[in-house]
């Protein structure tokens, strides 16, 4: 799966694309893939406040349980409750119909800081 | 980190490969959950080379091996196979292994983790006049295939000596073997064991002759055995309630609590080194007990995670995953006896999971007639 442009990354793995004050985030693919068999995923609940670089939830496979940490800091303002349900949304379309989460930014210049995609994509290369 | 003969195999195959008791091992070649079922449903390939592999010889090897094993191997017939522990002073497991009955020897075969280990506490308490130990780990290689279709795929391919045909192999039995495959004949040795909770064989052949014996049963037996790996091999011996070593064994846990007692003579003559603290243990009742339980709820349990009856932390879990099988979170946790039935809980990060309790082993294979 090619890196979506659109969007900005985490060398945690998060990707997050910005619709003015909101930012949907989710994971990708390389760490859906990482993962292995996925069995559980815990989201935050709707009104949480998060900081970025504090986890936000978990994502649990066969072997291992991993956090997920919040690219940017703010309000979460919508979850994507079809997703704990059906996993294999993540696994096949974790950059569209897999988002995790809507976030209400409290400071968008975070956003601006974290990775584009080619940056995103030179992290993956040395991995 | 060491490599089995099969590592070029298992990168050809594009395996995700760990380290696990040293050794750089494929933790899945596909998928976990789909290596898991394939065993189920049909038939897996695995690498067993990394596991250790020893010999002893002499006039005294059976009272030497006797002397620091909890079975007994004076009673073993030729071909037997037998399931024992290896335990310290205090009466804590070094390691769990299976003995093999050879017409010359006693065979062994040990986890890869313990293997040196075992070397040195077998050069202390085992060798003696009469008694030789070799460690052929190096020397030979070990595949298992397992699965409900292994008997019908290795048949073809497998002639015995000790027995007339395998399917005359009973379980926890060996053989001599030839194998022919890919215009080749392998010698060396097959056992019905596993580690799966299924039917199965494993092989026993001189270490040049592993990776071209995996070609070989690959290739003659093509997408009917498909390669599995460590991750798999994890989730079904959980599912099929069999103890791992570094989980439900520790050099500081009884193997009484752990309900291998099958395992274990205490009335063995001669006795064994661990036995005076084992007997000791089952005066008033094992304190402690090893029991199954299932996850109410999408948490995994896992190894380490608190056991409560309340407010009040009862024990600890030794083994969890999520099981493909049954599609719910299985669990094998140490429990004090004293908490009787009551309603446990596992502390799941913070958060409580109700245990339910269920009988181990969590799967049974269905028996042949």
């Amino acid at each position: 799966m090619t890196l979506p442009k659109d969007r900005r990354y985490a060398a945690s793995h998060e990707w997050a694309t910005k619709n003015g004050q909101i930012c949907t985030i989710g994971i990708s693919d390389f760490a859906v893939k990482e993962l292995g068999d996925l069995v559980y995923l815990d989201l935050p609940a709707v009104g949480k406040q998060l900081q970025a670089g504090a986890s936000f939830g978990e994502i649990e496979s066969v072997k291992a349980v991993s956090e997920l940490y919040a690219p940017v800091s703010g309000k979460v303002v919508e979850i994507n409750s079809e997703l704990e349900d059906s996993l294999e949304l993540l696994v096949n379309s974790p950059f569209d119909a897999g988002w995790m989460i809507k976030v209400e930014m409290s400071s968008p210049a975070e956003y601006e800081k974290l990775l584009d995609a080619a940056s995103y994509q030179k992290k993956l290369d040395e991995h | 980190m060491r490599t089995t003969v099969l590592n070029a195999v298992h990168r050809e195959l594009g395996a995700k490969l760990v380290e696990f008791g040293g050794f750089e091992m494929p933790i899945q070649y596909t998928s976990i959950v789909e290596e898991h079922h394939v065993v189920r449903k049909a038939a897996g390939l695995f690498d067993l080379c990394h596991m250790g592999r020893f010999e002893i010889r002499g006039e005294r090897a059976v009272e030497a091996v006797n002397h620091v094993v909890t079975n007994d191997v004076a009673k073993m017939k030729l071909g037997q196979i037998r399931y024992s522990l290896v335990l310290n002073h205090a009466g804590g497991v070094r390691d769990d292994i299976l003995i093999y009955r050879m017409p010359d020897s006693v065979y062994l075969v040990v986890n890869a983790g313990n293997r040196d280990k075992l070397v040195g506490w077998f050069a202390e308490h085992l060798v003696r006049p009469g008694a030789t130990f070799r460690d052929l780990s190096e020397r030979q290689a070990m595949i298992a295939v397992q699965g409900p279709h292994a008997e019908g795929l290795i048949a073809p391919l497998v002639t015995t000596g000790w027995v007339s045909d395998i399917k005359q192999l009973g379980y926890y039995q060996m053989s001599d073997a030839r194998i022919k495959v890919g215009g080749r004949v392998y010698t060396g040795f097959i056992s019905r064991t596993g580690y799966t909770g299924e039917d199965g064989f494993e092989f026993y052949v001189p270490s040049e002759d592993g990776a071209s014996l995996w070609r070989g049963l690959a290739a003659a037996c093509g997408d009917r055995l498909r390669p599995c790996g460590l991750g798999a091999r994890d989730t079904l011996r959980m599912e099929a309630g069999m103890p791992l070593y570094g989980h439900e064994l520790e050099e500081d846990l009884n193997p009484l609590e752990a309900g291998l007692d099958f395992g274990i003579k205490l009335q063995k003559p001669g006795g064994f080194i661990g036995r005076e603290p084992l007997i000791a243990s089952t005066v008033g009742g094992l304190k402690r007990r090893l029991r199954g339980f299932t996850v109410d709820g999408k948490k995994v349990a896992r190894q380490g995670m608190a056991v409560y009856a309340g407010e009040r932390c009862v024990g600890k879990v030794t083994s969890g995953a999520p099981s493909p099988t049954f599609g719910k979170s299985i669990a094998m946790a140490l429990v004090e006896s004293a908490v009787g039935d009551a309603k446990l809980e596992v502390d799941v990060r913070g958060s409580r999971a109700p245990l339910v309790d269920h009988p181990l082993p969590f799967y049974q294979r269905p028996r042949r007639a």
